[in-house]
């Protein structure tokens, strides 16, 4: 077929016209969650498409449809890279009408990103990322970190190994903004416990997957225990070369961020008996066991840790106030909506009642917890018991010592 | 204990030993690459996922049909091997008489088929494998605890890269595969089926991968993306071997493993970025690569 002038003029202004019709149509009440993590690497199960089908659920089960919501939900990838994620937000919140921004771990990434929602005058809630920094000096009116963070990573396991006798450390931290902040929350820890940081290995973040000279250097440098600051693949990773090299034999591991779909990955052989700290676990109690049965038949091989529960919490706390609010409003001023949020009280299926601070920091509990023994799972992802709880309020850091600049002294 | 540059001496034996492991793999690679480049001319960017595909089949092998560690050794790069064969007959032999850059265009769109295939059946977070039994455990060498399994991977690969050399280098059929890359129609004229040699070798350099990607199963969790972290590296030390040598790849491989190692100890931050400065300056003061020969 011969493509003439005419041909190919007229389809030129054909496709040009198409977006303008298609925003047209967008500018509608439409309330539209952008879910942006990673899904293609080191954290693609540990938030990846399970966060998005969490977040339709939490559509599904506030019930949108019925009360005359329009909820929308789209996903991308941003592969852990800050500057195409800043590019992607931006797209999203200029031309594609997003209102709600969900999850975004790597704190790197979510930090670059918190600075757009902010200027965009939209609402940022992150599952995914780590950093304290978020509610710290980096702490943002259109902003709710909702699972977990450093700090309570580094008091709840930290704390716990400190008090186990493990008062020697030494750090395999992956070379970013969170695997830094772990590792630096974690030291606060373990030196007002009285304990001693013997050194620390900071590898290059992506793409590590040898651990071997950082696990032989933590090895002679005699510490009693070895801090994983990292997460994902990278920790799966670490775990399985610190067996291989004889390390467990000599030093106590603690894995300072991991989730259920890592032991998972790992196995109950090579996880058994690590103590890590989860805000949700599917088999804590009734509700979160419901919870959990209307989802993992969506995603029956990534069954939903804290940060996919997390994104189920905030979409239905979110689409709460938008409905409150009435879904004009809610479009229009994410710092009134992000209010609204901090007013209502938090109730939901996977972490009971919680509420959210001034600084944005959405205060859940923090459960320590070890992996069983294979001998003692009695069926499909039984992997936790249940150590110690540490209430929402106790686990955080306080507001006082964030610096966050929208607290007045 | 002896100090060497404020580093224990111990320490750092164990550093060089770890990267002569982290060399064997790079050394393989490198090798299948430079064989394919040097006697097909073509840049085969599809052999990261090539190697990945071998640690997958060996975890077929075995999750679906039972079959152990060491017969998946001869077994998935046999399978492999075979998949590289139809890949040359139906795509890559179209591209032989055009510029490179369709080359490592095409093989380049591959990988990123065959890994997104791979990660939409099995997801990203990676797949255990274990360490067959004979080869668990670990042997204290003095200055160092050495995992049992690393120690086989270093003698296997060192075997592998020079039996590869010596059938090229030193046999019969090496020596027609050679002269069939510098002078095509005069081999075919003495009755050498040249086109059948040349889907062999993309065969066999892909064979090797596979075996590297079988050897790596056990250490790293076997994920669609394993190969993307070894591919770039590997390019790098074939530029700096020389695109066409196979010793060189083969001591460059190995060098560059054991330079890695070392700065994974002063400067743990750059020991992602070390191949590449010594790349560059290679490039700067030698273009053809150390062992390279002048076109």
């Amino acid at each position: 077929m011969t493509l003439s002038r005419r041909t190919v003029l007229t389809s030129a202004a054909a496709a040009a016209a198409l977006p303008i019709a298609g925003r047209a149509r967008a500018q509608s009440n439409t309330i539209k969650i952008g879910v942006l993590n990673d899904q293609s690497g080191p954290y693609t199960n540990t938030g990846g498409l399970t966060s998005v089908i969490c977040a339709k659920q939490a559509v599904e089960d506030f019930g949108a449809a019925n009360k005359g919501l329009n909820v929308e939900v789209i996903t991308a990838d941003h592969q852990n890279k800050p500057d195409l994620a800043a590019s992607i937000v931006r797209q999203w919140f200029d031309r594609d009408g997003v209102d709600m921004l969900l999850d975004v771990p790597t704190s790197s990434v979510a930090l670059a990103v918190q600075t757009v929602a902010t200027q965009k005058n939209k609402v940022f809630l992150d599952s995914g990322a780590a950093s304290s920094e978020l509610t710290g000096t980096h702490c943002s009116p259109n902003f709710v970190h909702w699972t977990y963070d450093t700090y309570m990573l580094a008091k709840s396991t930290g704390g716990a190994m400190v008090k186990a006798g493990g008062d020697s450390w030494y750090f395999l931290t992956a070379d970013y903004a969170f695997g830094k902040q772990l590792q630096a929350d974690t030291t606060s820890f373990v030196k007002a416990s009285g304990g001693k940081v013997l050194g620390a290995s900071p590898y290059p973040f992506p793409g590590t997957t040898d651990f071997s000279s950082f696990l032989v250097q933590a090895q002679a440098s005699g510490a009693k225990v070895l801090g994983l600051a990292n997460a994902g693949s990278d920790t799966v990773n670490s775990i399985k070369q610190a067996a291989e090299f004889g390390i467990r034999k000599s030093m106590k591991l603690a894995a300072l961020l991991m989730f259920v779909t890592d032991v998972h990955a790992l196995g109950l052989d090579a996880a058994a008996g690590l103590s890590l700290t989860e805000s949700f676990y599917w088999d804590l109690n009734e509700r979160t066991r419901a919870f959990t049965n209307r989802v993992k038949s969506k995603t029956p091989n990534n069954w939903p840790n804290m940060i996919h529960a997390g994104c189920y919490s905030a979409t239905l706390h979110y689409l709460k106030a938008v409905h409150d609010m009435g879904a004009a409003e809610a479009k229009k001023d994410g710092v009134a909506t992000v209010n609204r949020m901090k007013k209502m009280p938090v109730d939901d299926d996977c972490f009971g009642q919680t509420k959210i601070r001034e600084d944005g920091r959405n205060l859940t509990p923090a459960y320590l917890f070890e992996v069983k023994k294979p001998s003692e799972s009695k069926g499909p992802w039984d992997y936790y018991k249940l150590v110690v709880t540490t209430p929402g309020d106790e686990a955080y850091r306080p507001l006082a010592e964030g610096h966050c600049p929208l607290i007045k002294a | 204990m002896v100090m060497i540059f404020g580093v224990p001496g111990p320490l750092l034996l164990g550093q060089l030993l770890l990267g002569l492991i982290n060399g064997a793999f790079y050394a393989m690679l490198s090798l299948g690459l430079a064989v394919i480049f040097g006697m097909l001319n073509i840049i085969n960017f599809a052999h990261g996922a090539l190697f990945m595909m071998g640690a997958f089949t060996a975890w077929m092998l075995l999750s679906y049909a039972g079959i152990g560690y060491f017969p998946a050794l001869i077994l998935a790069p046999l399978i492999v091997g075979v998949f590289g064969v139809i890949i040359e007959k139906t795509i890559i032999c179209r591209l032989y008489k055009l510029d490179h850059l369709y080359g490592l265009l095409l093989t380049f769109g591959m990988a990123l088929v065959i890994q997104g295939l791979y990660r939409n059946a099995y997801g990203s977070s990676g797949l255990p494998y274990r360490i067959p039994d004979i080869l668990q455990g670990a042997t204290n060498l003095g200055f160092m605890y050495l995992p049992n399994y690393r120690g086989w991977v270093v003698l296997a690969a060192l075997v592998v890269c020079l039996a590869t050399w010596a059938i090229i280098e030193k046999t019969s059929l090496g020596a027609t595969l050679r002269a069939a890359t510098e002078n095509a129609p005069l081999v075919q004229a003495f009755g050498v089926d040249v086109p059948r040699l040349i889907t062999l070798t993309y065969g066999g350099g892909v064979a090797l991968a596979a075996f590297a990607g079988v050897l790596a199963a056990p250490i790293y969790s076997v994920n669609p993306n394993m190969g993307d972290n070894f591919i770039i590296t590997v390019f790098a030390v074939v530029v700096i071997g020389g695109m066409g040598s196979i010793m060189g790849s083969i001591i460059s491989g190995f060098a560059l493993g054991v330079i890695e190692g070392l700065t994974k100890v002063f400067y743990p931050q750059g020991s992602a970025t070390v191949v590449f400065l010594v790349m560059v300056i290679v490039l700067l003061v030698r273009p053809r690569g150390i062992f390279g020969k002048v076109a």
